[in-house]
């Protein structure tokens, strides 16, 4: 069994690797967006400081929700999603494997590029190390909750304005607590509960979704 | 209670309820929100602090509390749908999704209208009203959803998943003037045992809440009949319905001159 598991993980990676240009596109719309505010909102440190971990978090939604519909899109396309699902294995747990995937492939990448970012804005060391924890718990949460969607979507033709419509508002939250535990960070408070709820919601989606997940590929086919 | 309620699932039912239920709240909803306005906005007390200007309250506290109300009954109509797998648990879903949608609305405009004589502002990014704007979104997406499928039993099922995603807010919603010190007021009416407002007050609130729980009833059964047509219009029974009400009206068939 944990080979199937294995195998279908693998799969995903070497065909996102394959396509490089859609691996990149996030990334440097990430890079661009961030490089935007400096220019837009003025270059003085203590502005960029202030405002630097909420335009992290913002530019690392709206680029994933740039990538997100590759989550199902090409195996819904060309019919592998099917067989998946005529394979025997629960659903769920490929659909599992499947955000798994797309946390390595959208966000790791991230998370290297995240020390740049922070110098580009200026945050002190101890905003960095809270911003990288909010990121390391807050990031799997849109690739759960984004699943979701994703999966609800995969069969319409113009889902992607659609698929941003419907997740920015329950990503709200998670920026909430991400942007203010950063904030306590830096004024040298404690920031435990903003990361404990954080790790709650992360929890709470990582066992639900992957049933919600399959239920909306179902609905999907079907 | 499963036998009463079981028959409900089919939409010739369904559509016969909604009719003899829909006088009954018209007349309550326009009874008791013509009371209660009145005696909230004309006869109740003023405020000793904000004056006349709290009488806002009788539409704006109604307004936000069915907008939370009427989310929480869209995502247990969808959670029926999904489980037993009922096509009118989805289309009384979707019925009520524009009509809690305006709700919140309301909250919003009458809560920004309050808001600036008495805090100066139209809008804060204060935690509860932040939240209610999301709840706005909600409805947006969930309605977006169901709009985009051409398959609307699809589309009920779909859009029904996003409203139980979205079921999360309503408790962050009522906890949020507790959870975070908000500018915005604590709870006033949901303390029965040591409320916080005078009874001459309160009587016409609780009046115009229910009369704004039936108004919201009374327009999500209309709604609720209109979709039912609309889907079943190949069904007999509904074109049998159409041509009674045809021979009832005495309707003549136009003729080209």
């Amino acid at each position: 069994m944990r080979a199937l598991y294995k195998g279908i993980i693998k799969r995903d990676l070497e065909l996102a690797f394959r396509q490089k240009s859609e691996l990149m596109q996030p990334l440097m719309f990430l890079l661009v967006v961030v490089t935007l505010f400096p220019l837009g909102i003025g270059p003085g440190p203590d502005t960029l400081q202030r405002i630097g971990p909420g335009v992290i978090w913002v530019a690392a939604i709206l680029s994933s929700l740039l990538g997100m519909e590759r989550l199902f899109r090409d195996d819904f396309a060309d019919g592998s999603l099917e067989q998946m699902q005529l394979s025997g294995l629960p659903l769920y747990q490929i659909a599992l494997c499947k955000i798994i995937t797309h946390w390595l492939v959208s966000f790791t990448p991230l998370l290297m590029l995240s020390p740049l970012l922070a110098l580009f804005l200026n945050l002190t060391l101890s905003m960095y190390v809270a911003l990288l924890i909010t990121l390391l718990l807050g990031t799997p949460v849109i690739s759960l909750i984004g699943a979701i969607a994703v999966g609800l979507t995969t069969g319409l033709q113009r889902g992607s304005l659609l698929l941003a419509l419907l997740l920015i508002p329950i990503f709200i939250p998670l920026l909430i607590f991400a942007t203010s535990a950063v904030e306590s960070a830096a004024m040298q408070l404690p920031y435990g509960p903003q990361i404990a709820i954080i790790a709650a919601i992360m929890l709470v989606a990582l066992a639900l979704s992957p049933f919600a997940v399959s239920y909306a590929l179902k609905v999907s086919q079907n | 209670m499963w036998k009463w309620l079981h028959p409900y699932a089919k939409t010739e039912s369904a559509y016969q309820l909604c009719s003899s239920l829909k006088p009954w709240l018209w007349g309550g909803a326009l009874l008791s929100l013509a009371v209660g306005t009145v005696w909230g906005l004309a006869f109740a007390p003023a405020d000793y602090q904000q004056g006349d200007s709290f009488r806002i309250i009788y539409i704006h506290v109604p307004s936000a509390i069915l907008s939370m109300g009427t989310y929480v009954a869209m995502a247990v109509a969808a959670l029926v749908g999904i489980v037993w797998q009922w096509r009118t648990a989805f289309m009384s879903m979707i019925a009520m999704a524009p009509v809690g949608a305006l709700m919140t609305f309301i909250a919003l405009f009458t809560g920004a209208a309050w808001g600036k004589p008495m805090w100066g502002a139209w809008w804060v990014w204060d935690a509860r009203l932040t939240s209610e704007l999301i709840l706005l979104f909600l409805y947006f997406g969930v309605m977006a959803l169901y709009v985009a499928f051409d398959d609307k039993q699809q589309a009920g099922k779909a859009a029904g998943v996003m409203a139980l995603v979205g079921v999360v807010n309503v408790p962050i919603i009522h906890y949020s003037v507790e959870w975070w010190n908000t500018l915005h007021q604590g709870a006033t009416i949901s303390k029965f045992d040591t409320p916080s407002i005078a009874p001459e007050m309160l009587w016409p609130l609780l009046i115009n809440l229910l009369g704004f729980a039936l108004f919201i009833a009374a327009v999500t059964v209309v709604r609720l009949q209109n979709e039912i047509l609309r889907r079943e219009i190949h069904r007999p029974w509904v074109q049998q319905l159409a041509a009674s009400r045809l021979e009832q009206k005495k309707v003549e068939p136009r003729h080209a001159v």
